[in-house]
């Protein structure tokens, strides 16, 4: 059931995920069309139980959905969609259609409006999620107003809601862990592309007479480069462990923590193995570097959750060893 | 390309393992200085490896008709992990338990393995391994130490560096030339059995930064072994050799060297008042290690499963290791950062230890270059 649905979102998303779909909707057109066949092959409701029309996958078995959601850069947001939904599900207030993007710190409300200066996808989600002073808010975008961040090539944006036109849905579970989750597999998923696209330049670039990737001093980039691909993606793995379609949060904390650590080092390979033709715009790697520097910082950095990890490791009370085997991985002490 | 690594679980059976060892150790263990513990798998206690086989703990994964218990390998993930975990000193039977016994059970004659695996299990025999030679450590193809057939068995002239334990073991599993010459490269190359005590032999301990001799000189001088040294084919050294070192790089060995280290900081930092900077090294030395030990057991699972991934292996040992290492740095740190509270000595002497030996954890078992180069192969770049 899972790969098949795995299969199904790698084929989907390479065809309508395309790196022009990509750049048009970095310049502000709302890829409308890719985001319906995403709709409509059921991705967005993975999580939701079959009792309620949904396909009823667990967790973890939607992770390689969302890989495939990073390793296409999907201008959507189908992970925090589908994470979202489940959570919406459980809140009894289930969301039929349109794609939802999560916001669990960085808005506020005042004078009758909500506004926050960067909120996610907001120039390509029908919906944003908010957490708001212990209160969850759905929000429409087409009742927003939205300005350009004037961060290059972002999705992300200035937004503001008036109150009355804004759901507000009690709060069961806090939506960082969701988030965290979400961006963990996304970072993983594109940086699996971003050590493909290495690999290809590195064995078809030549200089001084043989492939680059020949060199010693560029295998040994590399090589660095696939540790941090594959510790992302176990932290991917981790953070997709759950009950009920939601995260366990210490597991979603390092998974985001990890994965945010691997992104700049991914990056700053990669462009150092392209050289100069990965810094032109025509060439498509700077669509994933851009966008894994942005998610590395998205609902919080590494430093962010190591903190938050940190803490939770000292009032846990166990000693370094039973905390990585034990205390991490129980939802009581989350 | 490297094969995805899936998220395992140990099977509770083998997890059942863990209070028993954890009890034993607590025991054992208690009142043991954490610099004591940081030498975890330096430190030597021939009596505490004697106590372990006492509990049929050595030669866990061994068959019983050898002495050995016939558990898997997730068994001596959680006897390994707690072991270290708790800093017991297991350097001792370490090496024959990890290294030797599986090598001897995979290539040796059925006289071999009766004669050595129960004594490993037993921990009546310790082994060291001579890899490398002076003029040979990352190029261990290009040894010289040479055995030549005589009646009856073999000759060898050579001799061996930085061989852990040398000077406490019974046992070496010698690579040495047997035929051809080094610029032969792989072809040639066997593995012999050398008992220590034999004539002909002799051994210098190398005192090292710490202070500790862990490893030594061992010269060979017409040392005259019986014919069945041989330990699997003649000429075969070198698959064997390789086949040896994915088992001996993935394990939680890679990850908890400088864990006593942790532990010590972590109850020393619930004694001191709330501090940002503090959690956060905490959380990123945890989170690293909490994805490591979950990539350890997935390549755990690939050997349990008959699969060998050493580029997998490859790849944990180097990230594991600069882990290891990045401890030290980051702990010492945090402390430095308030130089008007001097941290417990204790505390003191279990950093300062490891900032000393940390640079080896990347040394022994093939440096951070020649794994990379391995994982560099596994990526279809060379
Ligand atoms: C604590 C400790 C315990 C040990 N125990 C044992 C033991 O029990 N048995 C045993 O046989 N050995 C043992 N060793 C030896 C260990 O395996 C070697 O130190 C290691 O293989 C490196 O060899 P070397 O020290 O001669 O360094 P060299 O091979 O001289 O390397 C020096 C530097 O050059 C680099 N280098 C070398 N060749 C290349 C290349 N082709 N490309 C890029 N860089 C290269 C290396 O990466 C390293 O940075 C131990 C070492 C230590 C530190």
């Amino acid at each position: 059931m899972d790969q098949i649905f795995a299969d199904a979102a790698e084929r989907l998303f390479a065809q309508t995920c395309t790196p022009q779909l990509i750049r048009d909707a970095e310049q502000s057109h709302a890829p409308l069309a890719a985001w319906q066949a995403c709709e409509d092959a059921g991705f967005a409701d993975a999580l939701v139980p079959e009792s309620d029309a949904g396909a009823g996958l667990t967790l973890a078995d939607t992770l390689p959905v969302v890989l495939a959601a990073g390793r296409h850069l999907c201008p959507y947001p189908i992970a925090h969609t589908l994470l979202a939904r489940a959570w919406l599900n459980r809140a009894r207030r289930p969301q039929t259609t349109g794609s939802i993007a999560l916001a669990p710190v960085g808005l506020t409300i005042q004078n009758q409006r909500i506004t926050g200066v960067n909120v996610p996808w907001v120039r390509v989600a029908d919906y944003v999620l908010a957490q708001i002073a212990g209160q969850a808010w759905l929000l429409p975008t087409q009742a927003a107003c939205i300005q350009p961040n004037g961060v290059h090539g972002s999705l992300d944006g200035e937004a503001s809601w008036a109150l009355a036109d804004a759901e507000c849905i009690s709060l069961s579970t806090p939506l960082d862990a969701l988030a965290a989750a979400a961006y963990a597999g996304l970072i993983a998923g594109a940086m699996d592309r971003v050590l493909a696209m290495t690999l290809d330049y590195a064995n078809q670039r030549v200089q001084f007479g043989k492939p680059i990737g020949r060199f010693q001093a560029v295998q040994q980039q590399i090589s660095v480069m696939a540790e941090h691909v594959w510790a992302a993606r176990m932290a991917a793995q981790l953070a997709f462990q759950g009950r009920d379609g939601q995260p366990q949060p210490q597991l979603a904390a390092l998974g985001k923590a990890r994965a945010s650590q691997a992104a700049p080092l991914v990056a700053d390979i990669a462009h150092a193995v392209h050289g100069a033709i990965g810094v032109t715009e025509e060439y498509d790697l700077q669509l994933y570097t851009r966008r894994l520097r942005e998610w590395r910082l998205a609902g919080g950095s590494e430093s962010y959750w190591h903190e938050r990890i940190g803490a939770h490791a000292l009032a846990s009370g166990t000693d370094a060893l039973g905390y990585l085997r034990c205390a991490l991985y129980s939802k009581e002490s989350g | 390309m490297i094969d995805t690594l899936e998220l395992t679980a140990i099977p509770p059976e083998d997890e059942a393992l863990r209070a028993d060892v954890r009890a034993f150790l607590a025991d054992t263990l208690d009142g043991l200085e954490p610099d004591e513990r940081a030498r975890s798998w330096m430190g030597f206690d021939a009596a505490f490896s004697r106590q372990l086989a006492e509990r049929g703990w050595l030669g866990l994964t061994l068959p019983r008709e050898h002495g050995g218990a016939a558990r898997g390998h997730f068994a001596r993930f959680v006897l390994s992990e707690e072991l270290l975990g708790a800093g017991a000193p297991v350097s001792a039977h370490w090496i024959a338990d990890r290294q030797s016994a599986p090598l001897i059970l995979k290539y040796g004659t059925p006289a071999q393995r009766a004669f050595y695996l129960p004594r490993i299990c037993r921990a009546d025999a310790f082994f060291c391994i001579g890899m490398s030679e002076p003029g040979s450590g990352s190029d261990l193809a290009s040894i010289r130490s040479r055995a030549t057939q005589v009646a009856g068995g073999w000759r060898l002239n050579g001799s061996k560096v930085w061989t852990t334990n040398a000077h406490r073991s019974h046992y070496m599993i010698a690579l040495v030339r047997t035929s051809g010459t080094a610029e032969d490269r792989h072809q040639g190359l066997s593995q012999l059995i050398v008992d220590l005590s034999l004539p002909g032999v002799s051994i210098r301990p190398i005192q090292d930064l710490t202070g500790d001799s862990h490893f030594s000189e061992v010269f060979f001088d017409n040392v005259e072994v019986a014919e069945d040294a041989l330990i699997g084919a003649e000429g075969a050294g070198w698959a064997q050799v390789n086949a040896e070192l994915a088992f001996e790089r993935s394990g939680p060995e890679r990850l908890y060297s400088s864990i006593a280290l942790l532990e010590c900081w972590l109850t020393h930092c619930r004694s001191e008042s709330d501090d940002a900077s503090n959690r956060a090294v905490l959380g990123s030395i945890l989170s690293q290690m909490a994805v490591l030990r979950a990539m350890s057991l997935a390549v755990a699972g690939k050997l349990a499963a008959g699969g060998s991934p050493a580029t997998e292996a490859a790849l944990v040992k180097d990230l594991g290791t600069e882990l290891e290492q990045a401890l030290p740095r980051l702990i010492g740190d945090a402390l430095g950062r308030r130089p008007d509270v001097p941290p417990p000595l204790p505390l003191l002497r279990t950093l300062a230890y490891l900032e000393q030996v940390g640079p080896t954890f990347s040394l022994r078992g093939g440096t951070r270059e020649i794994l990379r180069g391995i994982i560099a192969r596994g990526l279809g770049l060379r």
